[in-house]
């Protein structure tokens, strides 16, 4: 582990405000200010983390429906997405995108993606610009276990052989895709989203995306080769996924107990502060100090979030094009 | 001005736009044909349509990309490079096969303007082939501008003209959003005058390609030359004289162009190769009776093709498209209401 004590600080607070700010918004969701659907991240912030800490902002991800976690790591301004997601004026794309479709260019979000698979082919033609441009940018496909059977995803991964591209292809598998377990769902079962990519050329492993160490590690390698032009990656990362795929799922389809063994054993932040003071590396009141100072930051992007304004009536039309 | 074929005119566009800017780049399938193919070559039959001569020794592989039969990702790699600051230019070969695409046209590209709330800029361009005259049948010749048309956030050209594919692909390179350019396939080998140099044509302004004042002929794409031939014939034969009006881009429309054109004349003919439901024909139609019912002095009249997809025998596809005869009886019926 090469990481410093200023990173292993900042991955513990990116990944604490990821989950407040999931913990939050599903205390938050039933009073009903809240418009549209939200789906929550909560369980694989070591995912999101994990490989964002490889980036800079030059680095593009491209994320999913379930991009708050991604918007997080990859430097979003949380009361902009706070306030997005009540569809505020002040929210980081004006009230217009919500939940799914949060994006921050100038940090090289590409945005939350509302279609399942949307974003791996845009990732991959960020990879082309940074191909030609020689700067030794990446780009990062963040997709689900879901996306893992939609055909542009695998278009996107032949082209970035083939043109051997700078991207990552990280495919988190959550347990289920909407309702339904890889199990069932993925050819010749939960191990074959590394063959698939690996049929398509590209070298592609696995590891536990509870593990911020394990995930941090393995994208290190792959942004390393995709710098150093040699090409595309894989990557995918298993964990489990604490709330339903959208808030008010009855999650029927999982047995009792489920999550609860999950935030038991598979919570990526316990695991995270076992390792870093058992190893004297943090001390507990270095992170408990950094989880006050996050719980105010999202009491204060609720309430400020709460008392902005929503857009103008008048918006309905505006950007829709540069010029028409 | 010299005279140039359609074909010319797009090279000619492209090519002022790739030299000018490194940034426009140009992707697609079978671009510089025969890429890992056993002879080896590289720009072979100019691409599909001939209209990249020579474009890979020219602008080399990371400038002119051969991809494989993948018009999801091409696109959408178009999509994601637009907003990583390229300025790509792709081809899907035939308009059909914007079917496989359609999620990176109509969820994506069109879409991240509004959804990031004006923080972002797409600008690319998707370039294909459309329309039936070929004998291509149901998958290989459809006219769906309309489709696209529908799409808030991207813009849509569908020339006539030589020199209108130059100068709108001129403009749609240079264009910040998402343009979807139709080049009907039957008109490649067309001539026309074509102005040297530098000369973008602004999206959604008209031309008037005959001047009238017993009807007016709106008319898109490969219908415009359709159009003049019949309103020749009946200037010369029974002095009825129409305007011919391209709108060249049908999103955005000119319907200053029209609407003025109909209060001379009073009586508005379209001419429209896709099938009437829901078409540009229905679109333009409904705009002058909301706006210019008054201009009116008979009923708006549509020449469309048949609702129905595309048939093969070469009679079949004869009476599925606008012909002469349709449109002549349509301007006739208008003219003497």
């Amino acid at each position: 582990m090469q990481l410093s004590r200023e990173q292993l600080l900042r991955a513990y607070r990116q990944m604490k405000t990821i989950r407040e700010f999931e913990d939050r918004l599903h205390e938050e969701i039933p009073k009903g200010l809240i418009p549209g659907f939200t789906h929550l991240y909560s369980g694989q912030e070591a995912i999101a983390v994990g490989v964002c800490e490889n980036l800079n902002d030059s680095d593009a991800i491209t994320s999913t429906h379930r991009g708050h976690g991604h918007c997080i790591a990859k430097g979003c301004d949380v009361k902009g997405m706070m306030a997005e997601i009540y569809g505020r004026a002040t929210g980081l794309c004006g009230g217009k995108g919500g939940s799914m479709h949060i994006a921050d260019l100038s940090k090289g979000m590409l945005g939350a993606n509302g279609i399942v698979g949307g974003g791996p082919p845009l990732a991959m033609g960020a990879s082309i610009a940074f191909r030609n441009r020689g700067k030794g940018e990446v780009a990062v496909a963040l997709a689900g276990d879901g996306s893992c059977n939609s055909g542009p995803v695998f278009e996107a991964m032949n082209m970035a052989v083939m043109l051997n591209l700078p991207v990552i292809f990280v495919f988190e598998n959550n347990g289920y895709s909407e309702q339904t377990a890889p199990a069932y769902a993925v050819g010749a079962g939960k191990t074959d989203m590394v063959r698939r990519a690996q049929g398509f050329g590209m070298p592609a492993s696995k590891a536990d995306g509870t593990d911020f160490f394990a995930v941090y590690d393995m994208t290190r390698e792959a942004v390393e080769r995709a710098r150093n032009g040699g090409g595309p990656t894989a990557l995918e990362f298993e964990c489990l996924r604490f709330f339903g795929h959208f808030e008010g799922d009855p999650q029927k389809y999982r047995i009792k107990g489920e999550v609860e063994m999950a935030r038991e054993s598979m919570d990526c932040l316990k695991n995270f502060r076992k390792r870093v003071t058992e190893a004297k590396l943090l001390e507990a009141s270095d992170l408990d100090s950094i989880d006050s100072e996050v719980l105010k930051l999202i009491d204060e992007a609720v309430a400020e979030a709460i008392a902005a304004p929503f857009p103008p009536d008048t918006d309905v039309t505006k950007n829709v094009y540069i010029n028409y | 001005m010299a005279i140039k074929t359609y074909r010319e005119a797009i090279t000619e566009a492209l090519m002022i736009e790739m030299d000018r800017d490194e940034r426009v780049i140009v992707m697609g399938e079978d671009v510089a044909g025969g890429a890992g193919g056993s002879a080896g070559v590289r720009d072979n039959q100019n691409g599909i349509f001939g209209t990249y001569p020579q474009f890979h020794a020219r602008y080399g592989e990371n400038r002119f990309i051969d991809t494989p039969i993948s018009e999801a990702a091409i696109v959408g790699a178009a999509a994601g490079a637009a907003l990583a600051g390229l300025r790509p230019v792709v081809e899907i070969m035939f308009a059909d096969f914007i079917g496989y695409c359609l999620d990176q046209i109509m969820n994506q590209a069109a879409k991240f303007r509004y959804m990031f709330g004006g923080t972002s800029r797409t600008p690319m361009v998707l370039r294909t082939a459309y329309g039936a005259g070929l004998s291509a049948a149901a998958q290989h010749s459809q006219a769906i501008y309309p489709i696209i048309t529908h799409i808030p956030g991207v813009k849509v050209a569908v020339p006539s003209k030589p020199a209108d594919v130059k100068g709108l692909m001129l403009t749609a390179i240079r264009d910040d959003d998402p343009v979807i350019f139709f080049d009907h396939k039957a008109l490649f080998g067309v001539q026309g005058e074509v102005p040297e140099g530098d000369t973008p044509i602004p999206f959604g302004k008209g031309m008037r390609y005959r001047e009238g004042k017993d009807a007016t002929v709106v008319a898109i794409g490969r219908m415009v030359h359709f159009s003049e031939a019949v309103v020749d014939k009946l200037a010369k034969e029974n002095g009825i004289t129409c305007d011919v009006i391209d709108p060249r881009t049908t999103s955005p429309l000119d319907e200053d162009i029209i609407l003025s054109s109909v209060e001379k004349t009073g009586r508005l003919i379209i001419v429209d190769e896709s099938t009437p439901r829901c078409s540009v024909a229905g679109d333009i139609s409904s705009m002058v009776a909301m706006k210019g019912f008054d201009f009116l002095d008979a009923p708006i009249e549509l020449v469309t093709s048949a609702h129905s997809p595309v048939p093969f025998a070469p009679n079949l596809e004869r009476a599925y498209l606008p012909s002469g005869g349709r449109i002549e009886a349509a301007i006739r019926k208008a003219v003497e209401y």
